[in-house]
């Protein structure tokens, strides 16, 4: 999406980005990438390309993961999160990430919001509710659950869960929301009411979002970055890698000629 | 799916280049009309075949929005479909120019005109026929360099209807009684400039197409 505002900062910079799994697998490759801050930017490729795994390095949550790596930089307003001395837990709170499949805690609907601004913040009573209900409108839910903050975030629906997972992300305030395939699990009208929430979430986060939606990226993402077996093939402005792709293969997998 | 739409484009694009050819035939046989080579019946099957290419152009657009409908198509894909639907237009007036012409033909074939103060379209119809023909291959061929020479070709096209227009003027003062048929012919040159910047039109669309890029409104292209 064109927008009038002027060249925005940039939020994140990756460079020399390799990333290796356990036993040595090498999934992306000196890979260099700019996320614009309070932009949309997309990360597209078929299946195994390494766009989720890249999407991975910007809150280090791989690390959970024992024996896997990633070489290069990183740098987040400046700062190269992959030196070991990054305090995880602060990374986490300034790069939320909202996953493929809706992961509400098995808790009541406010404390899924409230979670982390007890993790994060010291903050009294009034101070948690209001900020668990800016959270709550901020993810367009707040007027479907006012009524039902103590139910189960588990039962709610799979659009309203995934709904309250960003805003369980925005309570602690990030800067950065990553999300990795927000929409895949969820029905095409709460898909929309998603994309609705994303497109208004860019006013105050910089969002870097993986799909397999074409259609998706193309409606709600300023940039797009074309991944193709670990390495970024084509990046460039939405409309230009939708309407005229500089690269063949990008030409090819966004026209469903193979992936 | 894939393949799907490759044989619903290739239906289109099959089409696009039958409706081209019942175009391109209508204007040639206007043409004829206009130099007396052909009898002003075939003038009347012109503006009569008018109705057929108009229906084909509806069916046309409407395939095309079925088309970006149901698949919605993206790049290269997107751009094709973009083309024929605007490729398709210009055909359509094409033969609205045919149409045009072969109505002023039927009208100078009764004028009484002596043979000197005939005027001669020969080079002009020529060049703008060569234009349209040339663009309708360059889509075909996906061939943008041989559009962007095209496009360079308009000027003259212009040049010669700019002469007919001065010619008809002068004529018009000196030769009161040829009213009728004079202003007929800057019809005809009129519309014959039309060819050529219908030409030009296509010829921008398949830079498009093949480029990605928007040259429309460029007072130079480099060719």
């Amino acid at each position: 999406m064109d927008t009038p505002r002027q060249e925005p900062q940039i939020k994140i910079r990756a460079r020399k980005l390799s990333f290796f799994y356990e036993g040595g697998h090498q999934a992306l490759f000196e890979n260099d990438l700019d996320i614009p801050e309070r932009r949309i930017t997309a990360v597209i490729g078929p299946s195994g390309c390494g766009k989720s795994t890249h999407l991975r390095t910007y809150n280090r949550i791989y690390s959970l993961h024992r024996g896997q790596r990633a070489e290069g930089e990183v740098l987040l307003d400046g700062q190269n999160i992959l030196d070991p001395k990054t305090d995880l837990l602060t990374l986490r709170r300034r790069v939320g990430m909202i996953f493929q499949k809706p992961t509400p805690f098995p808790m009541s609907v406010f404390d899924n919001v409230a979670y982390p601004l007890r993790l994060h913040f010291k903050l009294g009573r009034k101070e948690i509710e209001e900020r668990v209900e800016a959270a709550l409108q901020g993810a367009s839910l707040w007027d479907e659950v006012k009524d039902q903050l103590r139910k189960s975030g588990l039962a709610l629906s799979g659009g309203q869960q995934q709904r309250l997972c960003i805003a369980r992300a925005i309570a602690a305030e990030p800067e950065v929301l990553l999300m990795d395939e927000p929409t895949s699990a969820i029905d095409p009208v709460a898909t929309l009411k998603i994309e609705d929430l994303v497109l208004r979430l860019r006013e105050r986060f910089t969002i870097v979002i993986v799909t397999h939606n074409m259609q998706q990226a193309a409606r709600i993402s300023d940039r797009t970055a074309f991944f193709y077996k670990g390495r970024i093939v084509e990046v460039g402005p939405t409309k230009q890698i939708f309407t005229a792709p500089r690269e063949k293969k990008t030409e090819e997998y966004i026209t469903g000629r193979f992936g | 799916m894939r393949d799907r739409f490759n044989f619903e484009i290739e239906s289109l694009k099959q089409r696009l280049l039958d409706l081209a050819t019942s175009a391109d035939r209508a204007l040639v046989r206007a043409l004829r009309a206009v130099d007396g080579s052909a009898p002003a019946d075939d003038a009347r099957s012109v503006i009569a075949s008018d109705a057929a290419i108009d229906a084909e152009e509806v069916a046309i657009e409407e395939e095309c929005l079925k088309l970006m409908a149901l698949y919605q198509p993206v790049a290269g894909d997107l751009r094709l479909i973009v083309t024929i639907l605007k490729v398709n237009g210009e055909i359509e007036r094409v033969a609205d120019m045919a149409s045009n012409i072969a109505a002023r033909a039927i009208d100078m074939a009764e004028a009484h005109v002596p043979p000197e103060a005939r005027f001669d379209f020969a080079p002009m119809l020529e060049r703008a026929h060569k234009m349209l023909r040339g663009a309708l291959d360059a889509f075909v061929c996906h061939r943008s360099d041989l559009a962007r020479k095209i496009i360079l070709e308009d000027d003259a096209v212009d040049a010669l209807n700019a002469a007919h227009y001065a010619n008809a003027r002068d004529r018009l003062l000196k030769d009161p009684a040829l009213a009728n048929y004079t202003l007929d012919c800057v019809t005809v040159s009129h519309c014959i400039e039309r060819i050529a910047d219908i030409a030009t039109n296509i010829c921008e669309d398949v830079v498009y197409l093949e480029e990605g890029q928007i040259v429309r409104h460029q007072k130079r292209i480099q060719a």
